[in-house]
């Protein structure tokens, strides 16, 4: 018979939880509310790129809410991922001014190479395909984020291949 | 060449560092308000400077700020509205990744003026490289004297934070804002009470975007009235353009206001025409949120005057033949752009990012979305295309907040410009949504 057990509780590391303490600071003491949205982020770089229930309820926890106030929250605002990624995540812009250069063939590029779907992850767990909205980057289209970074102008294979490399 | 108020420095090497700002003037409004003026005072140059909120309202900056509540023993706030989200709209990310120190020294004075201690920099959640950058820049500041606790020994203390979203574009509208920034849900809020009255923490509050911010340095330093005395009419100073789509040389320009759309779209000083060598079919003026217009109209009002990068000029024949400047996102289409297709790519942009509180708009997006994309994929029929407008007209005016407007005004003008377009896609829809097809007409002037 299969035993489980109950997934550990995740906690912040040493750093993450100064950097949270640093950042409570920044807003009046009786609102510390505020401090959720740059959480919810330290969260997900902290924990696999996505914000897992038990992540959300750590959150919480921190900031002395309840539990309903994180999910609001985090289901409102699109870049908190609520089920696990892959190691790579591709964010491609599609918006009016991203289509206009390209932004669609590129997304069918993009779905051959790396063998995800968008909205989906590929099969060996390595890219995630999410398609976004307008990045500001518009004058340097078509645009993907991954992670932090921006990767404009991919108007030809040449660029879309060096970015992956780079990953 | 037009004068550059704001983008001078914007490519010396170092600039994004205190050290070489400050070498190249940087900081000095900060020391002229803080030494010489009374906050009041600054308020008044900004006020002459006839400077328009650069975020896409064009409502006079002074303006605002003398507005602003003044409660005995209730702190006040000035927050920065760097969430730049607007489709074609992309200047605040490049002024604060190259000139961060820009953005704080206008921060700093702003705040003086309006006696706020503690300000916040709310920047959308995509640009966490960006937010990196203004907090490198933010410790150099107060390293050096110009944050914290009694600037310059002039006795003014000032906290300056900057505050991550988590991707809605509603949160640029400055109540979902601040919302936002209170760690909620992005659900604007009903107006008036404006910010300036009850806005963060129902304190008083200004929230301007940054490049409005990024104007008092110099405004404080030159003066209100020399200001004013660059651009035309009610349009002072210069603006900060945003150009993509179909152009040789799309970017970011600083332009004075006045200089003929002609000239902006082919001079080689700025966007150097249209590229591949095709022509202009329609151009998107001030970000996706105004109304499209043909070709000869945005060269040349109904009048046939040359239309002019100005709010006035723009505005010229209101929704009918005219549109706005909105925030400076210049989006051009040649002549194979497929209108139909490009209508309903924003109209899904706007269901996408309603917050949903208000049923016009919710529902009002998503059938705007719904119709276009049947129309787009040739299963629309004629009856669908007076019905966008009347949809449109029935989100005007019934929201909490414009977004609901601004799903809804361009899809107005795009049928009404461009109507046989929408029509060729019913009665030839095999013909119209084949891979790479171009419409054959032209546009209708209204
Ligand atoms: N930059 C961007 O990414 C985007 C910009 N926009 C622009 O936003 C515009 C709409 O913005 P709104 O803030 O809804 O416009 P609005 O006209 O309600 O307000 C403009 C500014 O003036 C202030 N204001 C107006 N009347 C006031 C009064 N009596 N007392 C005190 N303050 C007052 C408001 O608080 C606000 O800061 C659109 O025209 C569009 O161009 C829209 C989407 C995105
Ligand atoms: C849906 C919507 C989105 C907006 N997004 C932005 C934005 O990203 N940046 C911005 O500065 N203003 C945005 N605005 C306008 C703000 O509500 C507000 O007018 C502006 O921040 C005021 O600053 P300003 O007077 O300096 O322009 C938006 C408005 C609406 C209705
Ligand atoms: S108009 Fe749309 S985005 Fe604005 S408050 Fe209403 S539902 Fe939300
Ligand atoms: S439309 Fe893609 S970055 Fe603006």
């Amino acid at each position: 018979m299969e035993v489980t057990t109950a997934p550990a509780k995740p906690q912040f590391s040493a750093a993450a939880q100064a950097e949270i303490q640093r950042i409570i600071k920044r807003y009046p003491e009786d609102r510390k509310k505020s401090a959720l949205l740059p959480l919810l982020h330290i969260a997900q770089a902290e924990f696999g790129g996505w914000v897992s229930p038990e992540v959300q309820d750590l959150v919480a926890e921190t900031l002395g809410l309840k539990p309903i106030e994180v999910y609001e929250v985090s289901s409102f605002y699109t870049m908190f991922n609520l089920k696990p990624v892959g190691k790579h995540v591709l964010e491609i812009c599609r918006t009016g001014p991203c289509m206009l250069r390209g932004s669609d063939e590129l997304t069918e590029n993009l779905e051959r190479i790396t063998g995800a779907k968008v909205g989906e992850t590929s099969p060996d767990g390595m890219f995630t395909i999410k398609m976004v909205e307008c990045l500001a980057a518009c004058g340097f289209a078509p645009v993907v984020q991954v992670r932090e970074k921006y990767y404009e102008s991919l108007e030809t294979p040449e660029a879309v291949d060096a970015m992956l490399t780079e990953l | 060449m037009g004068r550059k108020l704001l983008t001078e420095h914007i490519n010396v090497e170092g600039i994004d560092t205190f050290e070489v700002y400050r070498k190249h003037g940087g900081y000095r409004s900060v020391e002229k308000a803080l030494k010489t003026m009374t906050p009041d005072e600054v308020v008044e140059e900004v006020k002459k400077s006839g400077l328009r909120g650069r975020g896409g309202a064009g409502f006079p900056t002074g303006m605002k700020w003398s507005f602003l509540a003044k409660p005995e023993g209730v702190p006040r706030y000035l927050v920065c509205n760097a969430d730049e989200s607007e489709p074609g709209t992309f200047k605040d990310r490049q002024l604060m990744s190259k000139l961060p120190h820009l953005l704080i020294e206008g921060m700093i004075t702003g705040s003086y003026a309006l006696g706020a201690r503690t300000s916040y920099i709310y920047i959308r959640g995509e640009l966490l490289y960006v937010l990196r950058i203004l907090e490198k820049a933010i410790a150099e500041a107060y390293a050096a004297g110009f944050l914290g606790e009694n600037i310059l020994g002039s006795g003014y203390s000032l906290d300056l934070h900057v505050h991550p979203g988590g991707g809605a574009y509603i949160c640029g509208e400055e109540t979902a804002l601040l919302e936002s920034l209170e760690g909620k849900r992005g659900n604007p809020r009903n107006k008036p009470p404006f910010p300036a009255v009850q806005g963060l923490y129902a304190r008083p509050t200004v929230v301007n975007n940054v490049e409005s911010i990024a104007a008092v340095p110099v405004i404080v330093n030159e003066g209100g009235d020399e200001y004013a005395k660059i651009g035309i009419g009610k349009s002072t100073g210069t603006k900060l353009i945003s150009a993509c789509g179909h152009l040789n040389k799309p970017g970011i320009y600083e332009i004075e206001l006045g200089v003929p759309v002609e000239e902006f779209i082919y001079s080689d000083e700025y966007c150097g025409g249209i590229w591949k060598g095709r022509e202009l079919k329609a151009v998107v003026a001030g970000g996706s949120s105004v109304p499209i217009l043909p070709n000869e109209l945005i060269l040349k009002t109904a009048a046939g005057e040359p239309r002019l990068m100005t709010y006035e000029s723009l505005s010229d024949g209101g929704f009918v033949t005219g549109t706005m400047l909105g925030s400076g996102g210049f989006i051009a289409m040649d002549e194979t752009t497929c209108i139909v297709r490009n209508t309903w790519n924003f109209s899904r942009f706007y269901h996408h990012e309603s917050c949903g509180q208000c049923s016009p708009c919710r529902e009002g997006t998503g059938w705007l979305e719904k119709v276009l994309h049947r129309l787009e994929h040739g299963h629309g029929s004629l009856h669908d295309i007076d019905l966008l407008v009347s949809v449109a007209k029935q989100i005007e005016g019934n929201t909490i907040c414009p977004l609901g407007e601004a799903a809804a005004w361009p899809v107005a003008a795009a049928v009404r410009h461009f109507r046989d377009e929408f029509e060729w896609h019913v009665k030839h829809p095999q013909e119209a949504t084949r891979p790479g097809a171009v419409y054959p007409g032209k546009a209708v002037l209204a």
